[in-house]
């Protein structure tokens, strides 16, 4: 015990000396959850449109009126010729095109249907798809009331309507911040726990001072725990740091107990350490730690159901996700702050979570050697 | 057994890319309780190979090593407690204090400063004023003299030294010996790798080694007194046209510079020295100064590698 009090005092103190260290762990979580959940909004607004009006008739006008009272658009441009409207698109002031034909108006009304035509600019494809559903659903409803203003009500409606009204649980708002933030932060946790973890190992190989540790008496689990421990206190203090930020920033305040969250991240910072030691067992210098932990947690973040859905990946990458410790805690960040999940809802992912840890340390130890 | 280290037969082969490196060739050597020995010879000898496999961080390809009477595969973890090893790298943290450095080590084998306070006394008072710096600020000599105490800490029965003295200046590499002495004396059996041949004279025994080969064992008197030629130290006003005529007359057998003075030897052991000194002046040779010398370590390395 004396030994591995020794160990910690002397890692923290290190810790402490580090300024770089420091800032990591303070000023990070704090910047990144601040501006990340601001500026990664899938929310599409702004979309700039260029209206081709080659009817200028009455109809056209209203179309026009109602596409740019619309918070979504913003009319960038009103013109009758389609080759100017593409040339916006192509010096990318433009999003999208709409044409009104020359007849439209007449069309409309003689024949009861006309024909519109919409170009869109799918260089950024989540807004150019965004973009045609937005418009397409305010034609619909120019057309609605287009026809409304036609007829003369029949006594019955001519045709049986269906109304959809939805609800949005859990997130009634749809506030892309409660979403966003927990995934986040469990982000910053998995960076603070694997690329410290796996650097600080590397950087004792790197100096040398692991030579002057490896010929001492010391067991290899007391030099590894002496490792683990204290980039998991730090872990569960970026953890703190990061809910406060949200509570007081976001005003999210979770729906399930505090409890259930932290017992999470313990099991979950321990495998996530355990690859950082596993990483700093298989390279001996910081700039391969660095580089290899970079690359793995790239993937883990990006397949981690934070940007993307999970469900809307194809089936092998899905299957890869199962294997993907972050994919976990980010589910349950938003279980547990959205649903108010508790201990029992989130056992599965508990008990994987807690396989990993002891996969990953497993083989870690084994390959921890003192002696070549 | 009286031996505190003994070495039978290793072998050391690395693999680097697809060629195979021998580091070590069939080494063996014996070092008895109390000794101070040196291993010498110039970088990749394979000195740091020997000390690594002595201090159990390495396993050799072959062959069997004890110290201490424990064998160094089976029994590591004992010699562990027994020995002390300064790596020729400073390898302790820069980023804590000397105090902080000292008590970490200290701990780490189990015991404290002040329990052998009585070792370290002699080190540890020229860097006790600085015992609240961090090690990564102090200078070349202090470094040294802390990793020698971190080294000393738990009172070790056989201290491993790398190449203590490299990179340190001749006022400190002096003390630096002075103290191993005065360690020697408390008991411990202290083995020092160095490159310099002048401090092979300041140990016991000595091995000269070269390649991964250990090339001779001896005391230092005894390895220069195994040198069979009568030596001479050739001096010039232009010593590079000096060494180019000594080595291009036949009557020379090898000629070496060293410092402000060639070392020759000649290939007729006979040989008269009047005879070289008149064509040197033939040659135009200007303030030529030449006298018998005794050899050095370094002669006779030079010898032995030639051999």
């Amino acid at each position: 015990m004396r030994v591995l009090r020794i160990l910690l005092e002397k890692e923290f103190r290190q810790i402490f000396r580090n300024p770089a260290i420091l800032r990591l762990i303070f000023i990070m979580p704090v910047i990144q959850l601040l501006v990340l959940p601001l500026a990664a909004d899938y929310e599409v607004k702004d979309i700039n449109i260029a209206v081709v009006d080659q009817d200028h008739s009455s109809y056209s006008r209203q179309l026009t009126n109602k596409i740019s009272a619309s918070k979504y658009f913003n009319l960038v441009e009103y013109t009758n010729s389609y080759d100017e409207a593409i040339r916006g698109v192509e010096k990318d002031e433009a999003d999208v095109v709409l044409q009104i034909p020359a007849s439209f108006e007449k069309d409309l009304v003689k024949e009861d249907k006309a024909q519109l035509f919409m170009a869109l600019n799918a260089i950024n494809g989540v807004k150019a798809n965004l973009g045609g559903v937005y418009l397409r659903s305010i034609i619909n409803d120019f057309n609605g009331e287009v026809r409304l203003e036609w007829l003369q009500l029949p006594r019955f409606n001519p045709q049986p309507m269906i109304q959809i009204s939805s609800i949005n649980w859990f997130n009634p708002l749809l506030n892309y911040q409660f979403f966003m933030v927990p995934g986040i932060l469990v982000i910053l946790v998995t960076m603070v726990g694997s690329f410290l973890a796996a650097l600080n190992i590397v950087k004792e190989k790197e100096i040398g001072t692991i030579e002057q540790i490896n010929v001492t008496p010391i067991r290899k689990h007391q030099f590894i725990l002496g490792k683990l421990i204290p980039f998991w206190v730090l872990g569960l203090v970026v953890l703190s740091i990061g809910l406060l930020l949200a509570r007081v920033f976001y005003g999210i305040i979770p729906e399930g107990s505090l409890f259930t969250i932290y017992i999470f991240a313990l099991v979950y910072l321990l495998s996530v350490l355990g690859l950082g030691l596993l990483i700093s067992t298989y390279t001996e210098t910081q700039q391969q730690a660095m580089l290899i932990s970079f690359f793995i947690i790239m993937i883990f973040i990006l397949l981690g159901g934070l940007y993307t859905s999970i469900d809307s990946m194809p089936y092998w990458a899905q299957i890869f996700t199962k294997f993907n410790p972050v994919t976990y805690f980010i589910e349950v960040m938003r279980m547990v702050v959205l649903k108010g999940s508790s201990l029992y809802d989130i056992r599965y992912h508990l008990l994987i979570v807690t396989g990993f840890g002891i996969i990953l340390n497993g083989w870690a130890v084994i390959n921890y050697k003192k002696r070549s | 057994m009286e031996s505190a280290v003994k070495v039978e037969r290793v072998f050391k082969n690395f693999q680097s890319g697809k060629t195979q490196i021998e580091a070590l060739k069939d080494i063996s050597f014996e070092v008895g309780r109390g000794e101070l020995f040196g291993l010498i010879g110039p970088d990749g000898a394979g000195k740091t190979t020997l000390f690594r496999i002595l201090t159990t961080l390495m396993i050799a390809n072959k062959g069997n090593a004890w110290v201490d009477d424990l064998e160094v595969v089976n029994d590591y973890k004992e010699i562990r407690k027994r020995v002390g090893y300064m790596p020729g790298r400073f390898s302790l943290y820069q980023d804590l204090t000397v105090e902080e450095n000292l008590s970490f080590f200290a701990t780490l084998f189990g015991t404290t400063l002040e329990e052998n306070y009585e070792l370290v006394k002699d080190i540890y008072v020229q860097i006790e004023p600085f015992k609240k710096r961090r090690a990564g600020a102090l200078s070349g000599g202090m470094k040294q003299k802390l990793a020698l105490s971190c080294a000393l800490i738990h009172r070790p029965s056989v201290l491993f030294l790398d190449e203590p003295t490299t990179g340190v200046d001749a006022v400190s590499r002096q003390e630096f010996w002075e103290l191993l002495r005065k360690l020697q004396l408390q008991g411990i059996t202290i083995i020092v790798s160095t490159p310099y041949m002048d401090e092979a004279s300041l140990c016991d025994r000595v091995a000269l080694m070269q390649d991964g080969r250990i090339m001779d064992i001896d005391t230092p008197k005894g390895i220069t007194q195994k040198f069979s030629k009568p030596l001479w130290a050739v001096g010039a006003a232009d010593m590079y046209s000096l060494m180019n005529d000594l080595r291009s007359d036949e009557r020379v057998d090898t000629c070496y510079p060293f410092g402000q003075y060639h070392h020759i030897t000649f290939a007729e052991v006979n040989q008269e020295i009047q005879g070289i000194e008149k064509s040197l002046v033939d040659k135009g040779h200007t303030n030529l100064s030449i006298q018998k010398i005794e050899p050095t370590i370094e002669d006779c390395f030079m010898e032995l590698m030639n051999q």
